[in-house]
């Protein structure tokens, strides 16, 4: 008798829920479409802030940069994507300086693991989410970041402008 | 000569006037061979193309369930991508297979599409769109739509794989076992109308039908045909054939081209064929729908022409088809012969004699209110 009253029981709650489950896809049927149609609507297209697509060294208006040239990035890359050229110069009242001659960045060989942004001292660096990055030639995705004639920010300024990391 | 002019849009007219306008010259012979071939390539015409328009219909709506758009590049809203499907599967290599029966694997496909084909003349498609209307229809339907199981196994069986094999035998279980299902949702049916004949049962629900005529054992009818059709057809969540996950496609593993063509092809028309023949038998079939006493609604529903009605309501039971295929999950090989031995063939058995009664006891809704229905 028990046995009878669970197969009747089993089969209407089966029924019961297959009839749930019919109306939840029922719902989904009218969600909105969530495709992109991504060629045409680059205009309106919508990317987190926190997509990580391109690293990009931020340069102020008077195209100073924070970068020290420590190399604590290139250390920390694990892919070797970084390389960190520095040179020693000699300021004017005679302490020997350590400035950064050129920041090389291989796009190629880069995972976006975000260890480099993570471990700057000076927040000198940074991911930004610019995500259309092909290009025709494997030598263009190795990428100069620091600028022509650019060079590293005094601390001693009336205001010191430390650009916020993530 | 009332009926021609209430229904204009039907094509009785020109079948009619091909008839008259062939027997006036040509010998009985001559008038049959002709006409024999116009319908087998109008069948064949109407096949491929019914094929290709569920094969589109079928990947907007999953897009629409799953939130996307589907295809959309191919022409307007992605209208020719079946098309553009259709010409690279003919352009594609048919690859032989080492060490597999050549014969019957090569046999296999046309078991397939030949059975889904010979389905498809006894369809009423609409008023005068009815190849050939046996006396038996629904038990010729049953009969040779059975056919396909045998492309099937022969398909598992000779491609020398053992991936296909299992696929091939687990549809031969799948299908044996629901087909039994199906052939008494029908029966039940037969016993309601008291014919098997598709013209006349749909005749005798010009009315009322046949889903509401026997009200409670008719809905149940109707259900456990859905259910088994939709499992003969191996899609949706009885698809463990073809199971990607586990036996990557299952009996069509080692085919190509145009051969996979086929089985693709006749897998689409077999949904057709399920949701056509569960229009005639409890649907109506191409009848509009009708009220008595209604005289001016009726003729306006008579106006829409027959065809229309019918491919109408099938569209109505694919779009369920598709419901379902996107709502459940797999089934596990003894939870589906679980479902049909356990529970959907005992509930047929009770039903049919549930029907029985009710015709025998007079408590159809035809019996019970003979001037509303």
């Amino acid at each position: 008798m028990k046995s009878i009253a669970k197969y009747f029981s089993g089969l209407f709650t089966g029924i019961k829920s297959l009839i749930f489950g019919m109306s939840v896809t029922w719902k989904e049927l009218w969600t909105k479409k969530v495709t992109q149609q991504y060629p045409e609507n680059r205009d309106t297209l919508v990317i987190s802030d926190r997509f990580r697509c391109e690293l990009v060294m931020p340069h102020d208006n008077n195209n100073e940069h924070a970068c020290t040239a420590c190399g604590i990035c290139q250390m920390n890359c694990p892919n070797g994507t970084i390389s960190v050229t520095s040179q020693m110069i000699e300021s004017e009242d005679g302490k020997k300086k350590k400035v950064l001659d050129t920041y090389q960045w291989d796009l190629g060989m880069c995972t976006f693991c975000n260890l480099c942004v993570i471990t700057c001292p000076s927040n000198a660096i940074k991911f930004e989410n610019t995500f259309e990055n092909a290009v025709f030639t494997r030598s263009k995705l190795v990428q100069k970041l620091n600028h022509e004639g650019s060079k590293l920010r005094e601390k001693k300024k009336e205001q010191p402008l430390t650009p916020k990391g993530e | 000569m009332l009926l021609n002019y209430s229904q204009p849009l039907e094509v009785t007219n020109l079948t009619s006037w091909l008839d008259s306008a062939l027997r006036s010259g040509l010998s009985e012979f001559w008038v049959l061979l002709i006409e024999f071939v116009i319908v087998g390539a109008l069948l064949l015409a109407a096949y491929a193309v019914i094929a290709l328009i569920l094969i589109y219909a079928e990947r907007k709506i999953t897009a629409f369930f799953q939130a996307r758009y589907g295809p959309n590049r191919v022409g307007k809203w992605g209208l020719l991508q079946s098309v553009a499907d259709m010409i690279k599967i003919l352009l594609k290599e048919i690859v032989k297979i080492n060490r597999s029966d050549r014969f019957l694997f090569f046999a296999a496909p046309f078991f397939m599409i030949v059975a889904s084909m010979l389905t498809f003349g006894a369809i009423p498609f609409g008023k005068a769109l009815h190849a050939i209307d046996f006396n038996i229809g629904v038990l010729y339907v049953t009969a040779v739509s059975s056919l396909g199981i045998i492309g099937v196994l022969l398909a598992g069986w000779s491609s020398n794989n053992k991936y296909s094999m299992i696929g091939a035998m687990r549809s031969g279980a799948q299908f044996v076992s629901y087909e039994l299902s199906a052939g008494f949702a029908l029966m039940t049916i037969v016993v309601l109308a008291g014919t098997m004949q598709f013209s006349e049962m749909i005749e005798g629900q010009r009315y009322c039908w046949n889903i509401f005529n026997g009200h409670i054992s008719s809905i149940v009818a109707f259900v456990i045909y859905l259910i088994s059709g939709h499992a003969e057809t191996n899609r949706g969540p009885f698809d463990l054939p073809e199971a990607e996950s586990e036996l990557t496609a299952g009996y069509h593993t080692e085919y190509s081209g145009l051969q996979f063509g086929f089985f693709y092809l006749a897998e689409y028309l077999n949904m057709f064929i399920i949701a056509s023949i569960a229009t005639t038998v409890f649907l109506g079939g191409y009848m509009p729908i009708q009220v008595h006493g209604w005289e001016s609604f009726n003729g306006i529903m008579d106006f829409i022409p027959s065809y229309i009605w019918f491919f109408g309501k099938t569209a109505v039971l694919i779009f369920l088809s598709l419901w379902v295929r996107w709502s459940f999950p797999r089934l596990r090989i003894d939870q589906l012969l679980n479902l049909e031995w356990k529970y959907l063939l005992p509930i047929n058995l009770v039903n049919i004699v549930v029907m029985v009664i009710l015709v025998l006891t007079g408590l159809t809704l035809t019996d019970l209110l003979p001037g509303l229905f």
